[in-house]
């Protein structure tokens, strides 16, 4: 199968999440194993790709001053049902760069699937970087995703990231994201996960707020059914005036599932604030009741209660 | 004609009675309010129409068009045309509003809610992709309630106290929207303690220790209920839902 026919189906397996490529100005990778199956770039944005036995190795540079105005997309996948797939990625967003990027990570067809992600990730002074990633899945959960990202944020850097794995059954996830924030940077982390069947997940999430005024947000919503498996590590950290942030995690347990959240907030600085909430149990009853009030049976009610907290 | 009747109803809640033999009609197409002090089995009373988990085991006979509907869960009930406006209607992390009302409205599409939420004084484009939690204040969650009961055009809606936490524009909408049911020829059965709502219904039913005490006019319920029974020595006892530990 050549290049573009992969690639053709990597973005089709996407669904709705894709159809994003066609346009001059938007930069976009397709990764299929340890091949790019397509690229373009866009002025600002420098891509170098080399390839490793089991995925690639990635080192991406947002120039000093860019703006790339459309969100840059990024599509790593797998078609066949067994294989490992590394990506180890090597972020710099030079000072005063911004962007936004969309990964869509796609495994339709998995029964024994690896997905690893190695990233290190440097945002300089005033510089902006969103990664949104978002996982799509086949049914029979056999993808094994684990994704290691240590992020550096610079003096008013900002650093905004969400993972969302809502399609299709999650598998086994083991996520570490490690975050170290300068004075007046911003740190929005967020994860949406809804575990089924045998799922295992582990989130770890860990931010420092070691400069004056950084502020952070670490939110984890997760939803497991049947005999799947969450537990959630959040651990916010604060060591200088005026350093403020906020631990939030959600988690609906149904069936024979079971969920377990792990908070560490530690603030060292008599100016420091961090606050924390974590909720874990079955659907709340009385959203329940009134969507089962407008007739909706209660399988239906709790899809679409679930469905929002994950969206 | 009655549309719903309630025969001998009699429900305890953690061994306490909170509705005793009571039976009544309600008529199809009218408005019917429910008032009596705080305690009197009001809400109970509502909840028990509705079927909702805890207020299922009752003695008696609730019937709909002459058949029974007491075994039946609230979905069900739902779908047989009753619904129920709460109090204090619940918030919903993340669930978006026009999600929110099409999910009772079947299949009549966005069309429909933006109708909806314009009926109920609510600009579609600044509401309908917010979602239905913190950030909404009371009011503006009970008008997005009512727009999600209006989406699903029922046959007999209820309401607990429709003017409670609400400002004069919100309560001006939830009157809209009572003339709206009537309209339709829907039957509203709505409990208050407020006057101004209570002009807005053509039956009152007076409660207390979960007995309907008295029914008719509303001038005549009212000024009983003013002068007579908030003298009176009744034993009801107020929060004894929540005191029975049932999530009303």
């Amino acid at each position: 199968m050549s290049a573009a026919a992969v690639a053709g189906e990597l973005l089709a397996s996407l669904g709705g999440f894709g159809g994003h490529i066609s346009d001059d100005d938007v930069a976009h990778l397709e990764v299929h194993g340890n091949e790019v199956v397509g690229s373009h770039l866009v002025p600002g944005l420098e891509v170098e790709v080399d390839s490793l036995a089991d995925g690639i190795s990635a080192h991406i540079r947002l120039a000093r001053g860019a703006r790339i105005a459309k969100p840059v997309h990024l599509c790593f996948g797998l078609l066949p049902e067994t294989g490992r797939q590394r990506i180890v990625m090597d972020v710099e967003v030079e000072e005063d760069a911004a962007a936004s990027v969309i990964a869509h990570c796609t495994f339709p067809n998995a029964i024994d699937v690896t997905h690893e992600m190695d990233a290190v990730v440097r945002i300089a002074a005033g510089a902006t970087y969103e990664y949104f990633e978002r996982h799509l899945h086949g049914r029979e959960g056999g993808v094994v995703v684990v994704p290691r990202t240590r992020v550096q944020l610079g003096e008013g850097a900002r650093f905004k990231t969400e993972f969302e794995l809502v399609k299709g059954r999650a598998g086994v996830i083991d996520f570490d994201y490690e975050v170290e924030c300068a004075a007046e940077s911003l740190l929005d982390m967020i994860a949406r996960i809804w575990g089924r069947g045998s799922d295992k997940i582990t989130i770890c999430e860990t931010g420092r707020l070691n400069g004056a005024d950084a502020r952070a947000v670490l939110q984890t919503h997760i939803a497991v059914q049947d005999e799947a498996l969450a537990e959630v590590y959040n651990t916010l950290t604060a060591s200088a005036a005026g350093a403020r942030g906020h631990v939030d995690c959600k988690e609906i347990v149904q069936g024979g599932a079971v969920a377990r959240a792990v908070p560490v907030v530690e603030v060292d600085h008599p100016r420091a604030h961090i606050t924390h909430e974590a909720a874990i149990g079955s659907v709340d009853s009385k959203q329940l009741q009134t969507l089962m009030a407008r007739g909706l049976d209660e399988e239906r009610a709790t899809d679409l209660i679930i469905e929002g907290l994950l969206s | 004609m009655g549309i719903l009747e309630l025969q001998n109803v009699s429900l305890s809640l953690g061994g306490r009675p909170i509705l005793n033999d009571l039976s009544v009609d309600f008529w199809e197409g009218h408005v019917h309010a429910l008032i009596g002090p705080n305690g009197a089995g009001k809400s109970t009373l509502a909840n028990t129409i509705m079927g909702l988990p805890g207020y299922r085991h009752i003695e008696g006979d609730i019937r709909l068009d002459g058949e029974s509907i007491r075994d039946l869960p609230v979905d069900e009930r739902a779908r047989r045309g009753i619904t129920l406006a709460w109090q204090e209607p619940a918030r919903f992390e993340g669930l978006k509003v026009d999600r929110f009302i099409a999910a009772g409205a079947k299949d009549k599409g966005a069309a429909c809610v933006r109708e909806v939420l314009e009926r109920v004084g609510l600009d579609p484009a600044k509401y309908a992709k917010r979602a239905v939690d913190r950030t909404l204040s009371g009011g503006e969650r009970k008008r997005i309630e009512l727009a999600s009961i209006l989406a699903m055009e029922p046959r007999i809606v209820l309401m607990d106290e429709p003017d409670s936490g609400i400002d004069v524009e919100a309560l001006n909408r939830i009157f809209d929207a009572l003339s709206d049911f009537k309209e339709r020829g829907a039957t509203v059965i709505m409990i208050t303690h407020s006057q101004e709502v209570l002009r807005h219904a053509e039956h009152a039913f007076l409660m207390c220790n979960g007995h309907v005490l008295d029914k008719g006019s509303v001038e005549k319920i009212d000024g009983y209920f003013a002068d007579r029974c908030i003298l009176c020595d009744h034993e009801n006892l107020p929060g004894a839902d929540e005191e029975a530990g049932v999530v009303a």
